[in-house]
């Protein structure tokens, strides 16, 4: 277990390498570069080749390279060009408020999926089935980043109860305790519900196709002959057993839901690191989209490995077979 | 077809779906004509819905920010965004389709290498890697066509890779090379028709998604450029005046789910009538 642990982790290892490597050399390829945006349109071409000198830019792409994996692996993640601050506390500040984000509506979304999609199964063919298929397959369909301008309209403009901008209001620094508890909590209540409406869409469908899967299986029919009551046979064996893809699914989701995330940020200018890599890269602030790349390339790996850790637990068949 | 359209789901999917169609490709028939067309600005801005603007000019979906009509611009941007969308697929079903069979049926160390490649790029957040390519050149519809359908095709390959390696060891296959077939020949007319089930599927899936893609770049200003219109420009342009004209961010959004919604049944319709043992309920990210 612990070896195949070791190799899924070392192929994770391998795939977030791959994807620095593939965005620095796109970056490098790419025309423009943060130089032409740092000095403006009226810089003369001996500036900019003076500022790529400073900043290292006019060497060859693999010396760059190289250099950039060496600095980068001694945690050494540079400063922004367009903004001058450390990498690594533009990051540090920022990627606590992704995670809050998309934990939170992960949680919620599959908490929320899972039940929709029980009763969904459960009531097979009946008019709460048709009306829950059609909203969860509206919401599977559902752009997250409309639906986010939709909440705002709503909520922010006509009925004036959230805010839409932002992790914290601008009083936010002279709240204490409780007041500023419930100021996060309001900030962040229409990012949270865009991401989770969308995810309850996909998770309510596949919790829904995999129960209807199990209904015809003989421990089913078993649990049916023995006189047990049919809430019974779903929660206790047809649920559980249904749960097991979900895990592995909740890992394969964290790279959409990631995706999702930068969107919805940029909607509510929420402070995490899709709004900066999203600004980085307009930027094209090399060492900031870099250092926010491999951030996020790492974090939806990780994830994928603890779903298949999560999977193996709560199937050990699982364990000696695919982790 | 006559059991897919006995499916509510398709029924309701093909219908919208080709309306949608039809819409785009006669827009110059059921609209006013210029998508982009400005007359006195002022006088002709955010009029809402169904309503007369001072020069006497009826909109349905009434009119943006510089008076230009929504409906014009809805249909004429479904031109852009299904366009967008169906090319984009085709892209990802073809070279999808390519390395699936390859993978699958293919000896040596290029399948290995190609099956590698397969499962890093299915491992890259998809809209990172579009964000990127997206934003580092200039961004046009050719761009983002390209784009999206070069990031797309991992789940077409890996598909495919798995029913040709199931289809390969099935007797109908085998005794295609007893009879002295070439390899690519049974590929090709053998095992390659039976294997493109899945690949319907994920193809009427895959163009709502792609839509939905089209429209989250141009959103952040990385796809379609305005003046011309895609319902994902158009939504962006909505989003400074959602108090004052909430119809101008609200109908193209409302157009893109109905589609996306459209593809989605319709995905799932045709998996029912072709594999009736499958049941619809694979998210397709």
């Amino acid at each position: 277990m612990l070896t195949r642990l070791a190799a899924r982790a070392l192929a994770g290892f391998g795939v977030v390498a791959g994807v620095v490597t593939l965005t620095f050399f796109a970056l490098r390829f790419a025309p423009s570069d943060p130089v032409e945006h740092l000095l403006g349109p009226s810089a003369t071409a001996e500036q900019l080749a003076v500022q790529r000198h400073v900043l290292g830019l006019d060497r060859p792409v693999p010396v760059q390279y190289t250099a950039w994996v060496s600095r980068f692996v001694q945690g050494d993640w540079g400063i922004s060009i367009a903004k001058g601050r450390p990498v690594r506390t533009m990051l540090a500040d920022a990627w606590p408020a992704t995670v809050r984000l998309v934990g939170l509506s992960l949680l919620l979304s599959y908490l929320l999926g899972i039940a929709v999609g029980a009763v969904q199964a459960h009531r097979q063919g009946s008019r709460t089935d048709t009306a829950l298929s059609v909203i969860t397959v509206t919401l599977f369909a559902v752009p997250g980043f409309w639906l986010g301008l939709m909440l705002v309209m709503v909520f922010t403009y006509w009925a004036r109860v959230l805010p839409a901008f932002g992790a914290a209001g601008l009083d936010a620094d002279y709240l204490t305790g409780w007041g500023r508890l419930v100021d996060g909590l309001r900030h962040m209540a229409l990012p949270l519900a865009t991401l989770t409406l969308i995810g309850i869409g996909g998770s309510a469908r596949f919790i829904r196709g995999a129960m209807m899967d199990l209904s015809v299986q003989p421990f089913v029919t078993t649990a049916h002959a023995k006189g047990l009551s049919p809430w019974r046979v779903t929660w206790r064996h047809t649920l559980r057993n249904a749960l097991t893809p979900v895990v592995t699914l909740l890992g394969l989701s964290l790279p959409t839901l990631f995706s999702g995330a930068i969107l919805v940020e940029a909607v509510f200018a929420w402070p995490g690191v899709g709004r900066v890599l999203v600004e980085a890269v307009q930027a094209r602030d090399y060492p900031v989209v870099m250092a926010a790349t491999a951030v996020s390339a790492g974090l939806v790996v990780a994830g994928n490995v603890l779903a298949d850790v999560f999977a193996a637990r709560l199937d050990p068949r699982i364990g000696a077979r695919n982790v | 077809m006559k059991r897919l359209l006995r499916d509510r789901r398709g029924l309701f999917g093909a219908v919208v779906l080709v309306a949608a169609l039809v819409l785009a490709i006669a827009a110059p028939l059921v609209t006013r004509g210029d998508p982009n067309a400005q007359r006195d600005i002022v006088a002709t801005r955010f009029v809402p819905p169904l309503s007369t603007d001072a020069t006497g000019g009826f909109h349905v979906l009434g009119t943006d920010r510089f008076g230009r009509d929504v409906w014009t611009r809805l249909v004429y941007g479904a031109r852009v965004s299904l366009g967008v969308g169906l090319l984009a697929v085709l892209i990802s079903i073809a070279l999808g389709v390519t390395v699936g069979a390859v993978t699958g049926y293919g000896r040596g160390p290029v399948p290995w290498a190609l099956l590698g490649l397969t499962d890093f790029a299915l491992a890259v957040p998809r809209v990172v890697l579009l964000l990127l390519l997206a934003a580092l050149w200039q961004p046009s519809t050719a761009l983002v066509i390209v784009v999206l359908g070069l990031t797309g095709w991992m789940s077409v390959a890996r598909l495919v890779h798995g029913e040709v390696r199931a289809l390969a060891a099935r007797p109908f296959v085998e005794g295609a090379v007893a009879s002295g077939a070439r390899r690519l020949r049974v590929l090709v007319r053998h095992i390659l028709p039976n294997a493109l089930t899945p690949v319907i599927v994920a193809a009427a899936l895959g163009v709502g998604n792609a839509i939905t893609l089209e429209a989250s770049l141009s959103f952040l200003g990385l796809g379609v450029q305005p003046p011309t219109a895609s319902w994902g420009n158009m939504i962006a342009s909505g989003r400074d005046v959602l108090v004052n004209a909430p119809w101008v961010a609200t109908v193209p959004g409302a157009a893109l789910v109905l589609v996306v919604v459209a593809c989605t049944l319709l995905g799932d319709a045709v998996r029912d009538a072709l594999e009736p043992s499958a049941v619809s309920h694979q998210p397709v990210s």
